[in-house]
């Protein structure tokens, strides 16, 4: 019998009967003003939150950087970089230089400031979590009070990789000081259009 | 664990208590992470319906894992992962050396996950050529150290910044002295980064897995295990059966609760959810039982299978905050390993169960309400029925068992009692009694309660 059969038949035989079950899972109360809780819970986890009326100045500052020589990479036609690379068709190994990376987001959740990406918004999938510094773009009619309603926006959608993102990235495993740019980007950005 | 040469749970503990600061130190920190707990959950207004709906979801999970397992299977399968299936420890290692073998590849870098640490797999790798790299921060400073984690969410929580710094001095060059946490997790940050740049294979746990998509779950703050998943061509997730949920929707309530209960955070920085490999990349998930189908076989004990290993009953544990995760010997310390522990072995974690007030904060603050101090209670009872507890403690049973069903006996041991506690009180604050180790018997009362009731309110 192989392990599979084993472990399978073991579990048939020792499972616990059936409890009968509420599938329904209650929806709670959610905040009055969602936008408002997902600005002050993000700078509550190390997150800055922009509230812009266009991409136009981002735009600006992010071409600016990169002809300064820093690499800048742009999933989104608002935010376009010149003399943007062929960064989708390389080998993610050589996205460890890249200085700013901008991404959209699907939508966001005020409870916890988390952010739904899929890879077809990344490109890479390492993207997020190899860039120095990250700005994820936000329509602001897309924030949902929590994790519940997230899930009910996902429902069956098909991805290969898709991830929440909430602050940058962070440690405290020394004597719980908290240090951000644990070994993802070392700030987010969360620009607010709409 | 050979680190712990044996010993048991008194003597490890008696250890790290040697050290008053340190211990004062270590029960403060983790007091301090369990009311960010609590300051988290209060903000939930339906924390405990949440609780409640995650108990109820793990119920349904242990009463179809036959079928959710195989479900999960089949889709994982037509999401393109190869499945696998050990039975034990010894399995486990074997397809996870198996796999690098076939790919050739001997330096991999590994994110946090507690079923490796309970299979022991970075020695039988290291034994089998294989160079693992922990790459959580904590992890990868316990494994500079040549220990194991002492906690499952913080792994070297009983660590000072000054040895971690000690540490870095010695292997990764820092300058001695430097022991600014900001300044040791830059260099760390560099090191790791040369690490998943580097090294084709990867390892990772697993949080969750669905059941409905075939896809799975790794939380993480640091971001880790996505580096290391993300620049791999080979992704390893390792997991216990026991980490099935049946449908997508489930994971809003368990990463609702998951970070909460563990440090406070309202999610982790990451939750990503793998579903496919990434174009050229191979994906493999080994589902690990390793005697989990024989707790699902104890009706007392199978509600231990519910735990999503956040870590909350240790940080709220009066004994493990103050004896320390290695007091434990085993993978998972704290409340919750304690009944996790006795059944993978018996006899060498007779002592755990008994490494407890039974309190009960564990079970108050397990998001998915999992009964600890009464698996404790019910671990004490079997133990000691299957002969496994300390001679001395069956000993003191015996004499206790004889003096409680006797009146007679009861009565003049009592006499006895409060006469030597007040005549010779050096007969039993003494080494031998390890209730005064550090403390003083209390002043014995000049008669008991019976014999007061007698002569006021008996006639």
């Amino acid at each position: 019998m192989s392990s599979r059969e084993k472990i399978l038949a073991a579990i048939l035989a020792n499972q616990p009967a059936s409890q009968p079950y509420l599938d329904e899972i209650k929806t709670p109360e959610t905040a009055a003003d969602v936008v408002e809780e997902f600005k002050i819970v993000l700078g509550t986890i190390g997150g800055t939150c922009c509230e812009v009326a266009d991409l136009n100045e981002l735009s600006v500052e992010l071409n600016k950087k990169s002809s300064a020589g820093e690499r800048i990479i742009s999933t989104i036609p608002e935010v376009a970089i010149g003399g943007n690379d062929n960064w989708r068709e390389q080998d993610p190994h050589l996205l460890e230089n890249v200085e700013v990376a901008v991404i959209r987001g699907h939508f966001g959740i005020s409870e916890n400031s988390a952010v739904w990406v899929t890879e077809e918004l990344l490109h890479q999938r390492v993207l997020p979590f190899i860039c120095q510094h990250l700005a994820i773009v936000l329509d602001k009619k897309e924030i949902v009070p929590t994790m519940h309603h997230a899930y009910e926006r996902i429902a069956q959608a098909e991805y290969g990789f898709g991830t929440f993102i909430a602050g940058p990235s962070k440690t405290a495993d020394i004597e719980q000081s908290l240090v951000l740019g644990a070994h993802g980007p070392k700030s987010l950005t969360v620009y607010l259009v709409g | 664990m050979a680190v712990f040469e044996g010993k048991k749970h008194p003597d490890l503990a008696q250890t790290f208590n040697a050290d008053v600061e340190r211990v004062d130190w270590h029960d403060e920190t983790l007091w301090w992470v369990r009311k960010k707990r609590d300051r988290a959950a209060y903000n939930i207004l339906d924390w405990e319906l949440l609780r409640n709906t995650a108990s109820a979801i793990k119920d349904d999970v242990l009463s179809n894992l036959h079928s959710y397992l195989q479900h999960f299977e089949a889709k994982a399968i037509k999401n393109g992962i190869t499945v696998h299936w050990a039975s034990d420890a010894a399995e486990h290692n074997q397809i996870v050396h198996s796999i690098l073998t076939e790919s050739k590849i001997s330096l991999i870098n590994k994110s946090k996950s507690m079923l490796t640490e309970e299979c022991h797999l970075n020695e039988f790798l290291k034994k089998n050529g294989v160079n693992v790299i922990d790459t959580d921060l904590g992890e990868r400073i316990v494994q500079l150290a040549e220990e194991p984690p002492s906690h499952i969410v913080l792994p070297c929580i009983h660590k000072k910044k000054e040895e971690i710094g000690e540490l870095f001095h010695e292997h990764l060059g820092t300058p001695k002295g430097e022991s600014n946490p900001q300044a040791l997790a830059a260099v760390a940050r560099t090191h790791l980064r040369e690490v998943f740049l580097t090294r084709n294979a990867v390892i990772t746990g697993v949080n969750f897995a669905i059941a409905e998509t075939g896809e799975f779950v790794v939380c993480t703050n640091e971001g880790n295990a996505d580096m290391g998943a993300h620049l791999a061509d080979v992704h390893i997730a390792c997991m216990g059966i026991e980490k099935i949920l049946p449908k997508r929707k489930h994971l809003a309530v368990v990463l609702r609760l998951l970070a909460r209960s563990a440090t406070g955070q309202p999610i982790t920085t990451y939750s990503s959810h793998f579903a496919k490999p990434r174009g050229g990349q191979h994906m493999h998930i080994v589902l690990v039982d390793n005697g989990r189908t024989r707790q699902l076989s104890r009706p007392d004990f199978r509600n231990s299978l519910k735990c999503i290993r956040c870590g909350a009953c240790m940080n709220t544990c009066p004994v493990y905050r103050r004896s320390g995760g290695h007091s434990y010997h085993n993978a998972i310390a704290g409340p919750i390993g304690s009944i996790l522990a006795p059944n993978l072995d018996m006899k060498e974690y007779s002592d755990l169960p008994f490494a407890s007030t039974l309190c009960g904060s564990c079970s108050n603050v397990c998001p998915v309400k999992i009964d600890i101090h009464t698996q404790l209670y019910k671990w004490r009872q079997v133990i000691v029925k299957e002969g496994y507890s300390t001679k001395g403690k069956s000993a003191g049973m015996n004499v206790m068992n004889f003096t409680l069903s006797s009146p007679n006996v009861y009565n003049m041991a009592g006499k006895a009692g409060r006469w030597f506690l007040k005549n010779v009180p050096f007969a039993v604050n003494n080494p031998l009694n390890p209730w005064s180790k550090q403390r003083d018997m209390p002043a014995p009362p000049e008669q008991s309660f019976k014999e007061w009731y007698k002569r006021n309110r008996g006639k």
